[in-house]
């Protein structure tokens, strides 16, 4: 447990205990960890498991099998480019490889400044407006590639990484 | 049991209501292939797909390994479009495979290579990128070889029985699925006892024992006084080996090959198993008189002894200190038989054959060492000494029956041999106990409750007015119930014997594998059976023999006059007890 | 608000209630409404500052007594979005920027005339259209899941009660729990999820089950292309719930398990407030209604896996587990979630579910086709004019929906395929035009029904491109637990790969085509079971653009970059150097020739260098590079 601070131990203990009332918890927990903790590494899988009994290799097996959830932290801005579909359809690959080549990174990793993650994502729902890119919650419509370098200023000009 | 009526090859037939149409078509006398299924509903994902089979009426193939029969059922299993379905499944397993057959530790008992031939699967059918290899060679006892994984999912269950949590799981999805521990990390970094039960169910080679078959070669290419000791439960199964029916007890052809295969000496760990008895019951003896630390914890299997480390580090102090068996015996020979051979103990290397894959481990321990020396050299598994029979030309059917050394240590009794099977210890520490505490014999000798595979047994025995408690668990998912019960204070028991694995030493991570598709001459239903006839082999031989009480053991008691002096004595604490350490579930 | 005890209360309610909606529309408050859409995508465009902006102005003009301004779910055109209606004149805008505002307070709220220019034009007549159903893309449609998408704002469950919510419960709940399955089974609705299983049917394994029961909402939508269920879920979250509890009256469930994707967070906190609001008024929890009848609502959030859209992997998820699916037999109606009888259905079939207890079964069963009762959600997507949510009758064929309702295809282009089912469904081509569209009819077409996504394809779209596509999400998303998917997908995309990079023989072709049949025939679950169908079904239509790709080693379409190549016609080339600024890969330079009439040396693209990108074509003005 040498890497995690007393903080982040009490919040996943936190979160274990909010949902102690639950059936099958796991999903739950992870999610709220994911979400309030950026990442799920090994050490606070351990944690979960000392509170739930599911095994450590069953926990990581599924931190691994579902996508939102990540080992590694995020960077502040994760840009999620849909490449489902409607949006592959309308050029949505050329999206994606624009900001890879601006930010340097492929997608599912993350700038060496902790800044932007590029993930790639299957269809968020916005069909209708495709191609979309998601960053952080906020779903930009209709991108063109065009468009993303002064996306990328805009996030760039908001703030450095926590 | 309400019957279904099937028809499978339009033939009718009656069978039990629930089976699957794999098992009711064993029953039925057709054998279809199967790779992921394991002892009825041990494990059944459905995943290889190698079982498939037509149902008429039903959309698509069927898996025969999950799906169940049904009133009125019509299977065919030998149709074109089945067979040709099953061919696919076994080709696609091995495109994504390290086809290494030949230096693969589990070529012989190999059921995809099986699977192959009876599909008549084609050699390179589907060409492409295939998963790539871990191998994991860094404990002392198995080998995992990601490249060799079908991802059938049987040690995932079975370690999650044995171990109670589990240490292997499914990682990843997609190709990129693999069962490893958290990480892929190496099993010695993870919270694995070695007990090797994953080992005897993979049906590949992903996941065999570590061979210590070299060490051997080298020790005698030396010119060391090699040695030998058996434990009990590889008499039991070491015939399987060689074709012999389950439960037949090897005794005298085991001892046989092993003095031709160079051991100069050839001992049975039974001999230590009664010292085991004899320190351990005087130890518990001693915890109830002076208010020591109870329930105390029988501590020779060693995969119980890296689970409590990892797992409860606050209950060590419940556990004897006695050392395991063939421990004890390594320091004895290393000791008091050397001394009295005039051996330099530094001379000598002693081997044992072990049903276990812990016991690597075990002999490997830093407190396991005896003025500077190893008690235990190398330890090999049952399945290793076959192979060493194997290999040195010996036709092990054909050999003399021959008795073990004993020229000042090696006698047994009949307590011990039990040792192999669980509540075996518990029931010799009684028979034991019993006499150290009344000063008669039990008149019953056999403790009944506490035979048998149930998850937990308990007794109650009065000694002499004092009503003692015990309890017997194997495989950590029952040990777990009685340990959290001591930890959270509530244990009624004094003394509590554990074994690493199901059903004990019998059916030990280094037995020979039980894979029903290779022992034709079997029952159909072995896996449920095996454990109780590789028992009763040893039950059998507690009974012919005359002595039947450790502490009857006429050389053990000279032992004590000669050497040690008195069970739990100081010399006896140097050389025969030995002591835990708390350790993190995962190294970094 | 009260608590509503029993039916008389509901009936009260609801009838002072949908007196203020319509109220509302109809001007007969007093007031105009401005009604803005607060769904996905409207919302991405900036619905949400445009609406603060009405806002801000109204209370500046102090208008506050003349017009009110309302937030309702999804109008389904969402590539026109956003959308501001002005009632009772029932005007629509679309594509509306904040800057529109102070014109539309000024010209139309004040001045009382419409804005001209925010006006929806019809593609084809050119014509500009005045009232959201005298547009072709609306005209077609009957909404049964849609109803109240866009008319109601979905944070309010009043204005949800106004529009007839929880009629059908109170309906339903006076009724035998036999008779609600039989009104089920009697409408013919087949599950809207994907396979087309009767409703009722399911529901009955169910309800004959004992113990402990549960309904489960699949809500994972994760087709990519497809939107129904988040346009569902945002726009009337009331409707799904009320299917949901009649589901739960009608098997005798007690707790009902919304699985939404993570990745609909205005879906999500939507349903919430929606249970939240429900339970408050007590038409979630103990005796609804004044009944003996309990019933429970809760959420769980998927985490990003295509699979767990399959009921036993959604299952799993739930409990708690990897998303692999569970062998079958038994199946959830008998054994589902933690072990006990489970109804599992689609939103969009929840959805139906009130109308159908509230309207009967015969009226629901009067649309659609003999063996596809109803209507049904499609997403139209892909290279056709009206992107968009359409809700039509079972049995429209395909040209209605993609000529009438989506307005043909965009840039005079050929129409080439569509692919409805998503990625297990299959490509339909001109000759599948006029099939009326039902379960069974796609199915027998080689394609299917699936969840309702629609994607239109047009002549550039390289339909060997298009297959791989689809295999490689379906590599990605293989939960990985039987070796036939697993190992078989793997195998065939890396088919589909050597294909398009030109480097497949025709063994090559035979192989995918085996595997395709092999998986089909093993896979564990039907994920994989109709993995194939893509590539089968462009193999049937389309063969001739895979030779080409593995005899000619071309790609008709241009699409695969290994088999095709930028090149710039010397003689339409002004030299003018854009394009070689734009290179990203210095492959752009001077040749020694001017093309006649031009002055500057035209320019010549060198292939070892050129990465493809496609930055220079779209820089050139002059047409002059192409690609071959
Ligand atoms: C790979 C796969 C993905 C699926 N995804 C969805 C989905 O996103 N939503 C859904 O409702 N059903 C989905 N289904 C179908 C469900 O398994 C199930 O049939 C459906 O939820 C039942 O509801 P219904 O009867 O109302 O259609 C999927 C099936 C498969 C095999
Ligand atoms: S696991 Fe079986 S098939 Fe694989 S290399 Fe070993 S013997 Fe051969
Ligand atoms: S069958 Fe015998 S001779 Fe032939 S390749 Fe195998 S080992 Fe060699
Ligand atoms: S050796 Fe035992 S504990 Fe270790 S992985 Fe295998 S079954 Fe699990
Ligand atoms: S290691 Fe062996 S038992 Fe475990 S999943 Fe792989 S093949 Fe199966
Ligand atoms: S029970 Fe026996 S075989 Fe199993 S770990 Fe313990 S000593 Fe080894
Ligand atoms: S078909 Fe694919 S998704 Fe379905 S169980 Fe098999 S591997 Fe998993
Ligand atoms: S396609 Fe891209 S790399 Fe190739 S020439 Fe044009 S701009 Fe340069
Ligand atoms: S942009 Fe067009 S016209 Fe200009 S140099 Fe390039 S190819 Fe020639
Ligand atoms: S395909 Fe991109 S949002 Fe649906
Ligand atoms: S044995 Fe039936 S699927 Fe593996
Ligand atoms: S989100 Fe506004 S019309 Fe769909």
């Amino acid at each position: 447990m040498a890497h995690l601070s007393e903080a982040a131990v009490a919040q996943i203990n936190e979160i274990c205990a909010r949902y102690a009332d639950e059936k099958t918890p796991l999903m739950m927990i992870l999610s709220a960890i994911q979400k309030e903790y950026g990442y799920i590494p090994l050490e606070v899988q351990e944690i979960v498991s000392e509170k739930t009994g599911i095994s450590v290799a069953e926990i990581y097996g599924v931190v691994t099998f579902y996508s939102y959830f990540s080992l590694q932290p995020k960077g502040k801005y994760v840009i999620g480019c849909c490449l489902g579909t409607a949006c592959y359809v309308k050029g949505a690959q050329q999206i994606i490889d624009k900001f890879s080549e601006i930010l340097g990174i492929a997608p599912g990793e993350t700038t060496a400044d902790g800044m932007f993650t590029i993930d790639a994502l299957r269809c968020i729902g916005a069909c209708g407006i495709a191609p979309a890119v998601s960053i952080n919650g906020k779903v930009y419509p209709k991108l063109k590639v065009s468009d993303v370098p002064g996306i990328v200023e805009e996030y760039r000009n908001m703030g450095g990484a926590n | 049991m309400a019957k279904v009526n099937i028809k499978i090859e339009g033939f009718p037939y009656e069978v039990d209501e629930g089976l699957t149409i794999l098992e009711a078509a064993k029953r039925c006398g057709y054998e279809i292939p199967s790779l992921c299924t394991y002892n009825h509903g041990e494990c059944s994902q459905g995943s290889c797909r190698v079982c498939l089979v037509e149902v008429k009426g039903a959309r698509g193939l069927v898996a025969a390994c999950v799906y169940p029969v049904s009133e009125g059922m019509e299977i065919t299993i030998s149709s074109p479009k089945a067979a040709a379905a099953r061919r696919a499944s076994v080709e696609l397993l091995l495109s994504n495979h390290s086809m290494k057959c030949q230096q693969c530790d589990k070529n012989g008992h190999c059921e995809l290579l099986y699977a192959a031939q009876i599909t008549g699967a084609r050699e390179d059918m589907f060409e492409g990128a295939k998963t790539p290899a871990t191998v994991d060679q860094l404990t002392p006892s198995i080998i995992r070889d990601t490249s060799k994984c079908i991802l059938c999912g049987r040690c995932v269950e079975r370690c999650k029985n044995a171990h109670g949590k589990g240490v292997l799981g499914f990682e990843k999805r997609g190709f990129n699925t693999i069962v490893a521990p958290a990480e892929n990390r190496s099993l010695a970094n993870s919270p694995c006892i070695l007990c090797g039960q994953c080992v005897s169910v993979c049906p590949t080679g992903a996941l065999t024992e570590k061979s210590e078959i070299s060490k051997v070669d080298e020790a005698m290419a030396a010119g060391k006084y090699v040695v030998v000791q058996t434990a009990p439960a590889v008499r039991a199964a070491l015939g399987e080996e060689f074709g012999m029916k389950i439960g037949t007890a090897v005794t005298g052809k085991m001892v046989a090959a092993l003095r031709r295969l160079g051991f100069k000496k050839v001992f049975d760990t039974n001999y230590a198993a009664d010292l085991t008895i004899m320190e351990e019951a005087t130890e518990l003896l001693g915890r109830m008189k002076n208010g020591g630390v109870l329930p105390m914890i029988t501590s020779c299997s060693p995969g119980w002894i890296n689970y409590a480390e990892i797992n409860y580090g606050d209950l060590l102090p419940h556990l004897s200190s006695c050392k395991s068996p063939h421990e004890m015996f390594g320091a004895i020979l290393k000791s008091y038989y050397a001394e009295a051979n005039g051996i330099d103990p530094k001379d000598m290397f002693v081997v044992s054959v072990m049903p276990c894959t812990a016991k690597k481990g075990e002999k490997e321990r830093d407190q396991l060492v005896t003025n500077g020396l190893r008690d235990v050299d190398a330890v090999l598994t049952t399945r290793e000494l076959a192979k060493l029979i194997k290999r040195s030309g010996i036709n092990f059917n054909k050999l003399p029956d021959e008795a073990f050394d004993n020229d000042i240590v090696g006698d047994y009794t009949g307590a011990a041999v039990i040792f192999g099977v669980t509540g075996g210890v518990m029931e010799a520490a009684l028979r034991t106990a019993y006499f150290a505490v009344t000063g008669k014999e039990h008149d019953l000798i056999k403790f009944e409750a506490v035979r048998g595979f149930d998850g937990i047994k308990e007794a109650e025995l009065d000694l002499n007015g004092t009503k003692v408690c015990v309890a017997v668990a194997h495989g950590m998912k029952n040990a777990k119930v009685l340990l959290d019960d001591i930890r959270a204070g509530k244990s009624k028991y004094q003394f509590i014997e554990i074994m690493g694995c199901p059903g004990g030493c019998i059916a030990g991570g280094g037995q020979p594998f039980v894979k029903p598709q290779f022992l034709p001459n079997e029952d159909i239903d072995i896996l449920d059976t095996y454990k109780e006839k590789r028992a009763a082999a040893l039950y059998s031989e507690d009974e012919k023999q005359a002595v039947r009480q450790s502490h009857n053991n006429p050389q053990i008691k000279e032992l004590y006059e000669k050497f040690l002096g008195e069970p739990n004595s100081h010399k006896a604490h140097e050389l025969l007890h030995t002591s835990y350490a708390a350790r993190e579930a995962f190294k970094d | 608000m009260e608590k509503i005890r029993n039916f008389d209360d509901l009936r009260a309610v609801s009838e002072e209630l949908s007196a203020k909606l319509a109220g509302k529309f109809e001007g007969k408050d007093g007031k105009r409404a401005i009604v803005l859409c607060g769904g996905t995508g409207c919302i991405s465009s900036n619905s949400i500052a445009i609406r603060e902006k009405f806002e801000k102005l109204i209370k500046e003009k102090n208008l506050g007594d003349r017009v009110s301004v309302n937030i309702v779910g999804c109008f389904g055109f969402c590539s026109q979005g956003p959308f501001v209606k002005i009632y009772p004149e029932d005007t629509l805008y679309r594509l509306v920027k904040i800057e529109d505002v102070d014109e539309i307070i000024e010209k139309d709220i004040i001045g009382g005339e419409v804005v001209e220019r925010l006006l929806y034009i019809d593609p084809a007549t050119k014509e500009k259209v005045v009232k959201q159903d005298e547009i072709n893309f609306y005209k077609k449609q009957r909404r049964i899941a849609l109803r109240s998408c866009g008319q109601i704002n979905p944070e309010d469950i009043n204005e949800a009660l106004g529009a007839g919510a929880f009629q059908g419960l109170a309906r339903a709940l006076k009724m035998d729990r036999q008779d609600v399955v039989n009104e089920v089974l009697n409408s013919g609705i087949r599950g809207r999820g994907g396979a087309g299983f009767p409703t009722g049917r399911k529901w009955m394994f169910a309800m004959n089950g004992g113990g402990d029961k549960y309904v489960v909402c699949n809500g994972d939508e994760g087709d990519p292309g497809a939107f129904m269920d988040r346009s569902i879920l945002e726009g009337n979250p009331l409707g799904v719930i009320e299917g949901m509890v009649i589901a739960g009256y009608a098997i005798g469930a007690q707790n009902g398990y919304f699985y939404i994707r993570a990745e609909y967070p205005i879906a999500v906190n939507r349903l919430q407030i929606a249970i939240r609001q429900a339970e408050e008024l007590g038409l979630l929890g103990d005796n609804i209604l004044g009944t003996d009848f309990s019933f429970r609502v809760h959420i769980r959030l998927g985490a990003g896996a295509f699979v767990c859209g399959e009921e036993t992997a959604l299952l799993n998820s739930i409990e708690g587990k990897r998303g692999m699916p569970r062998p079958r037999p038994p199946f959830p109606a008998v054994k589902g979630l933690w072990g006990k009888p489970t109804v599992v259905n689609n939103v969009e079939t929840l959805a139906c579910i009130p109308y159908i207890l509230r309207e009967g079964a015969e009226k629901f069963a009067q649309c659609g086709t003999e063996r596809s009762k109803g209507t049904k959600v499609f997403a139209l997507g892909g290279k056709i004019n009206n992107v968009g949510l359409v809700e039509v009758p079972m049995g429209t064929t395909l040209r209605e929906l993609i000529y009438d309702i989506g307005g043909g295809i965009p840039n005079g282009k050929k129409f080439k395929a569509i692919q409805t089912g998503g990625p297990s469904g299959g490509c339909l081509t001109e000759k599948d035009l006029d099939a009326e569209i039902d379960f069974d009819n796609l199915v027998a077409r080689g394609s299917m029904m699936g969840s309702g996504g629609a994607i239109v394809m047009d002549e550039d779209n390289c339909m060997v491109d298009v297959a791989k596509f689809y295999m490689e999400f379906i590599c990605d998303e293989s939960c990985g637990k039987c070796s036939p998917c697993r190992i078989g997908t793997k195998r065939m995309l890396e088919l589909l790969t050597k294909i398009t990079d030109g480097k497949a023989t025709m063994k090559d072709l035979d192989e995918l085509e085996e595997l395709s049949k092999t998986i089909k025939a093993g896979a564990l679950c039907a994920l994989g079971q109709t993995a194939a169908n893509p590539v089968l079904s462009t193999l049937t239509h389309f063969r001739d653009e895979y030779i080409a790709h593995i005899v000619d080693k071309k790609c008709p379409s241009k699409i695969c970059k290994n088999l095709m190549q930028y090149k710039i016609e010397k003689d339409k080339c002004f030299g003018c150097g854009m394009c070689a600024k734009a290179c990203p890969a210095g492959a752009i330079s001077k040749t020694d020739y001017t093309a006649p009439g031009k002055k500057l040396p035209a320019h010549e693209i060198d292939p070892m260098k050129c990465v493809k990108c496609g930055a220079c074509i779209a820089t050139c003005k002059f047409g002059a590079i192409y690609k071959d």
